[in-house]
């Protein structure tokens, strides 16, 4: 597959594609989520 | 050298980004009116810039040309550092770390990483250790940085060494002590957004010049059987993982490039100081949600294309590059420095080739005609002649002539240098940038390089400044508010040491290792303390004191007297035993990285002495806590 025979290589190569997917899929879906917290030190 | 030279629309793209820079930077002091502002941009900062900045600043030439130029020498394994440096870079630390470090940042008003703890602790031996900690070894860090910039401007701009770093230091010195942490980070953004089309057009031009993503692996893969150097500590390839084992010298690849390379540095970026303090910088975790999305795919980019390119070098230099030009001098027999240590100097006899490809009369193209045996005692002891390139060369009349060099990446990138000719593993990437690919692109790359090493380099030392300035001095003073005139004389500071550090620094992949030992050395020393202050109300002052010593002095320890390259490089083990490394007579151990052995005890320490000790009071944990 794309040319790596090494399976440990192979493995790596699309760990980095689908770790970056993960990555995207996560801040697209947490797009809206998470508000502002001094005065609150104050508090 | 470098095949092409800089023409004036060349000066000019750099002058322009130089003024940009300096514009964002007065921008930045335009805009701070605290203390607040200057250290942690007035928590304020949008999403996209906090990303940008955080990955510009993840991401340098240490990266680039430095990592690149390892994966040039050892292949594709070096890839398991992109994917920690997503997945632990990014994903871990945004989605676990980035939240909780923000708002406990925000609880108990930290400005700095040392701060973070030295509060959460209510220590400030904590606060003004870890600031001398980072104001003492941040500087080594940064001078890896400044040598892979200051390379690539010597060689492209024609000028000397020195005055690179020189002119280099001053124009980020300027900026950050001007703009504080939002000059620092608006620039960053335009300087990641400058990496990341620069490093997309690298990648795209690289599988295109070599037949495709498909044919270019396969090509690689079969280059597997060219003579190496490295064949004897375990090398199998560009497109292989190094033999694994232990207990002989032909396991100590892999151990080099797993536990300091992918572990150093893929565990080492959580504990970051210039990049946990990003997490305070914004006002929600909303901003750290949507960076997420930005950073995996800049890290997957910056990273992934340069151990990717580095290791595909390799196919261009030996398959396909060809010099056009003419033999203006050759040098018969000479002894090229292949690994370079206080006290060791390993040279291989070769013949090299000096072409002039622009018909100026001077040699622009330096290449290893053939390698000599090295023979004692009738005996061949080193049969370079088998392992160093063979060029082919064409003769094309009127003088010209046509060089194959066929050579791979680490044996193609010979320089000059101040001790002599010299294999330079941080000349890879740019070699194969000048001689593979078109001068437009050699421009881009140019200003992509400087922008990696820019927005690193003032992330550094911004860190440096502010841990004298507000961790040490206003700390140990109890003036608060008075720390900016300080931090801005620790940045000055740190500038200097990290200039000297790196005039003095060049070769024996000195980028990367520099990089790794920081990496790990915080690693080590704040890890558990960072993470057991976040996650673990029972974690208390002595256990954190405890973890930060253990980690910081066995770090030291292994360095000195156990790691061969770092303690040889230094010098003491061998003044006080006459050997080089306590270990050097058992395989492997000389080569694994103190990570591997500091960041566990550190961990264990921190765990037993906080059971053993008086936890915290529930008023201040409810204080750090609150929302945490």
């Amino acid at each position: 597959m794309l040319g790596i025979e090494s399976k440990g290589i192979l493995a790596v190569y699309l760990l980095c594609i689908a770790s970056s997917v993960l990555c995207v899929v996560y801040g697209l879906l947490s797009w809206n989520r998470g508000e502002t917290v001094p005065d609150d030190v104050k508090w | 050298m470098l095949a092409q030279g800089v023409g004036i629309v060349e000066t000019i793209v750099v002058l322009l980004y130089l003024l940009i820079v300096v514009y964002l930077g007065y921008l930045g002091w335009r805009r701070t009116k605290s203390a607040a502002d200057y250290m942690i941009a007035g928590r304020q900062i949008h999403p996209f810039v906090m990303a940008m900045s955080y990955g510009a600043t993840f991401i340098s030439t240490s990266a680039i040309v430095g990592f690149g130029g390892v994966a040039g020498m050892f292949g594709m394994s070096l890839l398991w550092l992109t994917f920690l440096n997503i997945f632990v870079g990014i994903f871990i630390a945004f989605v676990f770390l980035g939240g909780p470090t923000r708002r406990m940042g925000h609880r108990l008003d930290a400005h700095t990483f040392p701060e973070l703890l030295g509060q959460r602790y209510q220590s400030k031996f904590i606060q003004v250790f870890s600031g001398l900690v980072i104001f003492v070894c941040m500087p080594l860090y940064a001078a890896a940085v400044l040598i892979g910039g200051s390379e690539f401007i010597a060689t492209k701009f024609g000028v000397g060494y020195e005055l690179a770093l020189l002119v280099f230091s001053v124009i980020i010195a300027a900026y950050v002590v001007m703009g504080g942490m939002k000059g620092v980070m608006y620039s960053d953004a335009l300087q990641g957004s400058i990496m990341f089309v620069g490093m997309i057009v690298l990648l795209i031009m690289t599988y295109s010049k070599l037949g495709g993503v498909t044919a270019a692996h396969q090509e690689l893969h079969a280059m597997a059987n060219v003579p190496s150097l490295f064949k004897g500590i375990g090398f199998k390839g560009w497109v292989t993982m190094p033999e694994f084992g232990w207990g002989q010298a032909k396991y100590d690849l892999w151990w080099i490039v797993v536990s300091t390379i992918v572990l150093g540095v893929g565990i080492g970026v959580l504990a970051q100081p210039q990049l946990a303090v990003r997490f305070m910088t914004v006002k929600s975790k909303r901003e750290l949600n949507r960076a997420v999305l930005v950073g995996g795919i800049f890290i997957l980019i910056m990273t992934g294309v340069a151990f990717v390119v580095g290791s595909l070098s390799n196919l261009y230099f030996y398959k396909h590059e060809t010099v056009t030009g003419k033999i203006v001098a050759k040098t018969e027999n000479i002894g090229v420095i292949a690994k370079k240590k206080r006290a060791l100097e390993a040279r291989i006899p070769c013949t090299l080739l000096h072409i002039d490809t622009n018909n100026d009369g001077v040699a622009d193209v330096d290449v290893v005609e053939k390698g000599h045996d090295v023979v004692r005692d009738g005996q061949v002891v080193l049969p370079a002649s088998k392992l160093m390139p063979a060029a082919e060369v064409k003769d094309l009349g009127d003088g010209m002539v046509e060089v194959r060099p066929r050579a791979v990446a680490f044996l193609r990138a010979v320089v000059q240098t101040k001790d002599g000719w010299m294999f330079n593993t941080d000349s890879i990437i740019p070699t194969y940038v000048t001689q593979a690919l078109p001068g437009w692109f050699g421009l881009l790359f140019l200003v992509t390089l400087l922008s990696a090493a820019m927005s690193t380099l003032s992330s550094q030392f911004h860190a440096v400044g502010t841990s004298i300035g507000r961790d040490v001095y206003e700390t140990v003073t109890g003036k608060h508010g008075h720390g900016i005139g300080v931090t801005r004389l620790g940045i000055i500071i740190g500038i200097v040491i990290a200039v000297l550090l790196s005039s003095y620094a060049r070769g024996g992949y000195f980028i990367a290792r520099a990089t790794a030992i920081f990496f790990g050395l915080c690693a080590s020393a704040f890890l558990p303390s960072f993470f057991g202050g976040l996650f673990w109300r029972r974690m208390t002052k002595a256990g954190s004191i405890a973890s930060i010593l253990v980690g910081f002095v066995i770090t030291a320890f292994w360095l000195l007297f156990i790691k061969d390259e770092e303690a040889r490089a230094i010098g003491l083990c061998f003044k006080l035993f006459e050997k080089h490394s306590l270990l050097l007579d058992k395989p492997n151990w000389a080569v694994v990285d103190p990570l591997v052995v500091a960041l566990p005890i550190s961990i264990i320490v921190a765990v037993v002495v906080s059971l053993m000790s008086k936890p915290p009071s529930e008023e201040h944990l409810r204080k750090c806590f609150r929302g945490v």
